[in-house]
């Protein structure tokens, strides 16, 4: 990883919840001030996880570190290639040896790092891989659906309706919402943890399809739409990331009153605005 | 001659946790001494300097808000991946639904601060930082915050908070402050000023870190920050 990396990543949600807010009865998360809809960095974090599990099938070095059940499989036995270090050394060494070790076998701990147990201070990976809250662009509805069931639970229940069977819920959705949310990978850190160019191009791949891997009863349809990022020449940056997310514009189409999909907004990009030593790629 | 920067920082969100109340966190009011510092080191630092903040201008109305978020509820260990690093196997990794903690963050929202600040060359071992050494620093500093550049992208508080910055030159107009006149003046009572680390120079080891604080009294939008060596511990 020679180049620093600002990314803006543009992803819609129809007729999903596509993070639930737990303060809120599990309806989309809001800013309350502005009404815009928000996801939160770990959600995006937790997606980018899972499809790296799903499609490296968990191995080293794509193990995952913070797992979710439902896409773990059972072999947990693994065979860790060791670091081939001479055994005998200082404590600092010991554990310096161990953090790199974590790093080199598990994905996750590479691209966003992790705190290992530590009495000190230095036992923790920063990762190169920095994302923000995504935020909708224009205001957010959230429409409530009562929805029912025709089976109980219990057999008390049953009894109760006399055979009738029907339970209530309920289910909240955002009729479309089109998000937004900046990210940064950090060439020096990448160094730290070995986030390799190949790490990178999994990361790309991760935000083209994993929403294709996460599908459920109350996402509703998520897609990514774009992934704009700039490409610094030099590792330190060869501009401010607000100058560049600024030369980005996503915005509702002049005709549009009430957005319902993608093709109601409009992305441009002031190519004049991108400075010198910053190229701008599509990574989805 | 002063070798002092003035930084525009500001951002969407932030979390300045008082060390009071972390595990359902709740920031501070405003920017802590210390986080300000952490926003200049992302952007240059050296092992002979250290960042001294002077003052901070406090530019918008302080607004909080409430986010909870399903979070891990344990580390993971350093001595399972030792045994599993010997052994080539093991289970390693944490089940997120098993180990999970839910935790509210009251957060700062849309924030803009001014950070006024300084450094001190550390006295070399052996024959003493040069004189041109402090220019040295200076310069790169002012370089890459001229032009965006940072070793990390400097964050508030958390990394999921970005920092936007610019460099304000000697006569640059400060930025306008957005907080009402009744506001201006306020107590915020006694603040984290930093974090005192003894730290072992060879094995890196640290030996103890200590929390220094100052009270925080800010004075037509500017908070003046006593230096580390007057808060109270």
């Amino acid at each position: 990883m020679k180049n620093r990396y600002d990314f803006i990543y543009i992803f819609d949600v129809q007729d999903g919840n596509p993070n639930g807010d737990p303060d809120a009865g599990n309806l989309p998360r809001l800013d309350p001030e502005t009404g815009n809809g928000l996801v939160t960095d770990v959600c995006l974090k937790r997606k980018i996880r899972n499809f790296v599990a799903l499609v490296k099938n968990g191995q080293p070095p794509y193990d995952i570190y913070i797992r979710e059940k439902a896409i773990l499989n059972d072999q947990h036995e693994k065979a860790y290639v060791a670091l081939g270090k001479d055994v005998k050394k200082t404590k600092q060494e010991d554990r310096d040896e161990t953090r790199a070790w974590m790093c080199q076998n598990f994905y996750d701990i590479r691209t966003f790092g992790a705190v290992m147990t530590t009495e000190v201070n230095c036992g923790q990976v920063r990762g190169p891989v920095q994302l923000s809250f995504s935020r909708s662009v224009d205001p957010i509805i959230t429409s409530e659906h009562a929805v029912t069931r025709c089976a109980v639970t219990t057999k008390k229940e049953a009894e109760k309706q006399d055979g009738d069977n029907r339970t209530m819920g309920r289910k909240s959705t955002v009729p479309y919402a089109l998000y937004l949310g900046h990210g940064f990978i950090n060439p020096f850190l990448a160094a730290q943890t070995g986030f390799s160019d190949d790490d990178l191009a999994l990361l790309k791949t991760a935000f083209g399809q994993m929403f294709e891997l996460d599908r459920s009863a109350s996402r509703g349809l998520m897609s990514p739409r774009r992934c704009i990022a700039f490409k610094h020449d030099s590792q330190l940056g060869n501009a401010p990331a607000h100058k560049l997310f600024d030369a980005v514009t996503v915005k509702k189409k002049a005709n549009v009153d009430v957005p319902r999909s993608f093709a109601d907004y409009e992305v441009t990009i002031d190519q004049a605005a991108i400075p010198q030593g910053v190229t701008v790629e599509e990574w989805v | 001659m002063s070798y002092g920067i003035k930084l525009h920082v500001w951002g969407d969100y932030a979390l300045f946790s008082r060390p009071e109340m972390k595990v359902e966190r709740v920031s501070y009011d405003v920017i802590t001494p210390s986080a300000a510092r952490g926003v200049l080191e992302a952007i240059y630092w050296k092992p002979q300097i250290r960042w001294v903040i002077d003052r901070i201008h406090v530019l918008k109305p302080v607004q909080f808000t409430s986010v909870r978020r399903n979070e891990l509820a344990s580390k993971a260990s350093a001595a399972t991946a030792k045994s599993a690093m010997r052994s080539g196997a093991g289970s390693l990794g944490i089940a997120i639904e098993d180990d999970r903690q839910q935790r509210a963050a009251l957060l700062l929202r849309d924030i803009g601060y001014v950070i006024e600040a300084h450094f001190d060359l550390l006295p070399a071992t052996e024959d003493g930082p040069e004189a041109g050494r402090v220019g040295k620093h200076l310069d790169m500093f002012k370089r890459r915050a001229r032009a965006g550049q940072c070793f990390q992208q400097p964050y508030f508080g958390c990394r999921e908070f970005p920092v936007s910055f610019v460099l304000l030159e000697n006569d640059a107009p400060l930025p306008v402050c957005t907080l009402a006149p009744a506001d201006r003046d306020k107590d915020f009572g006694f603040m984290l000023h930093d974090i005192l680390f003894d730290q072992d120079a060879k094995t890196k080891a640290v030996r103890s870190t200590s929390p220094r604080f100052f009270r925080a009294v800010m004075k037509n939008g500017i908070i003046d920050v006593p230096s580390l060596q007057l808060a109270h511990a």
